[in-house]
């Protein structure tokens, strides 16, 4: 049996839809055991992949009887010599869940461990800044609080200001139906300034600094900047982490008071449209059911809220290693994490604050 | 021979800041072209221009004949299955093993089946000298001579007709070099490739060039064989080439010659 073969045998000719298979087809037919004769001396144009194709069913080895063009000699004698193409076998494995559960176990106290030492770092790092204030980095916490705070000015304005509408429609009908309209302004006072207007604003600042941060600081790794930084001897923690948890601790209580001035403003307008209170009825109210402490818990949580989000971004950032999954994942996980953080602590302060501020 | 890229009267600007002004270039099939220029003379952007990824201020650059900023989309694929690229870092994708990145541009036609597309990657690691073994590996635990190599193999996973190489040899070590060097040339006899290649390595410019391109005063001013370009009296050229370090490579050169007259 003579199997001849003619034309062009490259890549792009082969990947012509429903070649190979009609192709694989005649070559899978012929036998195997030397009896056959094959005469490549027809081909026009062959490259490595219409050669490998050749070789894979001749079953990787060279058949007795073949008639090839000379030019064509070499790309056969690089399969030859690259010898079997077998890849290293996988070693069974064992024990995959309880290696799995180990692992995952070594990963939650890595991150745990990571986060201590982050945190004791930033105490010495603050301490070495309040020794020392002048040649602390001023302009790194002045650009952050920029970015951080100022620029988000906006969006928080934007959500802050139709919660507030949201929920003094909602109230608003409830209370209708009880006769207790004069209410809403407790119950909006109340909710926004405890409660919402810090939550809000921490939501939207993980969501919008957070990934940024830790995306800096992982790409800052890939481009080797961090290392470049330790043999410079300036310290990650110094230069990169301090700044951003100040400038958070200090923006964020200032968004707060935004967002919470914002969100009462929504809730006005929408008071006096649905029920017909007027907004110097409101104003006038606001101060005797809001009572005092309730502003400097939701001062307190904008402190706490920043600080945490700018922890986890940073423990999060420093983790990323040098790929760009690992950049897509540790954003994602910071974020997440960030803002699971500050519900936790929102809960705490919940709790400890249980019996503070109200009339 | 056939015009593989034509480049005419190309200009590029970034803002005020002009590039290249009018500049002509042409490569035939089957060349090697080195571009060579001081740093800061456009010519990695020149590379981007022909690959498409860039579009230049005004002027027109034809590959296989047709013009890769008005080309249609089919076209442009078409096109882009038939060049490869080395960049000069490598670019492999980090998410895949060495393996996956090689077998991609052969699983993206969709036509080939699994087995003969393991086997050609493999085959196309092993051109390159990457073993089995490290194929496996992510590009993040390859060292930076390996991320090269396989990031070679990929360039030229589908057999192209046309290579570009941008600092082929930058970051290897000199015994790599010259086995990089070796490999480009063999597959240039044997798959007739055409190669465009920027490059400072004076080492790896005289030993693979067939012609070189000189980039200055913002556009192409000579272009010849090395013995014609190292000739020419421009003051670029002369420092360039004949500082300390180009007579040695030279050197190189004047062997290689000799060498080839022996052999006529």
């Amino acid at each position: 049996m003579t199997i001849a073969a003619a034309g062009s045998w490259q890549v792009h000719a082969l990947a012509q839809p429903g070649r190979l298979k009609s192709l694989s087809a005649v070559l899978g037919r012929a036998p195997r055991d030397g009896s056959t004769e094959w005469d490549l001396s027809g081909i026009a144009e062959l490259d490595h992949i219409g050669a490998q194709l050749f070789w894979n069913a001749w079953g990787k080895t060279r058949p007795r009887r073949l008639a090839l063009a000379p030019e064509h000699e070499e790309v056969f004698r690089r399969i030859e010599q690259a010898g079997e193409l077998a890849l290293p076998a996988e070693d069974p494995r064992r024990w995959r869940i309880a290696e799995q559960a180990n692992q995952a176990l070594r990963t939650l106290s890595g991150h745990l461990l990571g986060f201590v030492v982050l945190i004791g770092q930033l105490a010495l790092d603050l301490g070495t800044f309040a020794l020392r204030p002048l040649r602390g980095p001023w302009k790194e916490i002045s650009s952050n609080i920029y970015h951080i705070g100022y620029q988000a000015l906006a969006i928080t304005a934007l959500v802050g200001f139709l919660i507030g509408v949201v929920l003094s429609y909602l109230s608003a009908q409830q209370l209708h139906t009880f006769g207790g309209d004069i209410y809403l302004v407790n119950i909006l006072g109340m909710s926004i300034v405890r409660e919402l207007g810090p939550l809000l604003a921490a939501i939207l600042v993980a969501g919008r600094s957070g990934s940024a941060i830790t995306a800096q600081l992982g790409v800052m790794r890939v481009t080797e900047e961090l290392d470049a930084m330790l043999v410079m001897g300036m310290s990650h923690g110094f230069r990169l982490i301090m700044p951003r948890v100040l400038a958070l601790a200090i923006a964020m209580p200032l968004l707060v008071v935004w967002t919470d001035a914002v969100a009462l403003i929504g809730g006005m307008a929408a008071a006096n449209l649905e029920l017909g209170l007027s907004p110097s009825y409101f104003l006038r109210e606001l101060p005797a059911a809001v009572p005092l402490p309730n502003y400097w818990i939701g001062l307190g949580k904008g402190v706490v809220f920043g600080a945490l989000i700018a922890l986890v971004a940073c423990h999060f950032g420093l983790r990323i290693k040098p790929n760009t999954e690992s950049l897509g994942q540790g954003t994602t996980l910071s974020v997440v994490t960030a803002i699971t953080a500050v519900i936790i602590a929102d809960a705490v302060f919940a709790i400890v604050f249980a019996g503070v501020g109200f009339l | 021979m056939s015009t593989i890229i034509r480049v005419r009267n190309l200009w590029t600007q970034f803002g005020q800041f002009v590039v290249h002004q009018d500049l002509n270039l042409e490569v035939r099939q089957g060349e090697i072209l080195s571009l060579v220029g001081g740093s800061g003379s456009g010519k990695t952007t020149l590379l981007r221009q022909l690959l498409g990824l860039e579009k230049p201020a005004r002027g027109q650059v034809e590959v296989f004949g047709e013009d890769i900023h008005r080309a249609d989309g089919a076209s442009q694929r078409r096109l882009r299955n038939r060049w490869g690229m080395l960049f000069q870092h490598g670019a492999l994708f980090s998410a895949l093993t060495a393996l996956d990145n090689v077998a991609q541009p052969m699983r993206e036609l969709r036509t080939l089946p699994e087995d003969l597309v393991r086997d050609a990657a493999l085959l196309k690691l092993g051109m390159v000298g990457i073993t089995p073994k490290d194929a496996l590996k992510m590009p993040s635990n390859l060292s930076g001579g390996m991320v090269k190599r396989v990031a070679l193999a990929r360039a030229l996973a589908l057999e192209p007709e046309l290579l570009f190489l941008d600092e082929p040899t930058a970051g290897l070590d000199p015994d790599l070099s010259d086995s990089f060097v070796a490999l480009i040339k063999s597959l240039h006899q044997q798959m007739r490739l055409t190669v465009v290649m920027v490059t400072h390595d004076l080492d790896t410019l005289f030993a693979l060039s067939t012609k070189i391109a000189v980039l200055a005063e913002k556009r192409v001013i000579a272009t010849g064989s090395p013995s014609e370009v190292i000739g020419l009296p421009h003051p670029f050229i002369q420092q360039f080439f004949l500082g300390e370090r180009g007579r040695r490579a030279l050197e190189v050169l004047h062997d290689k010659e000799m060498e080839s007259d022996h052999g006529k």
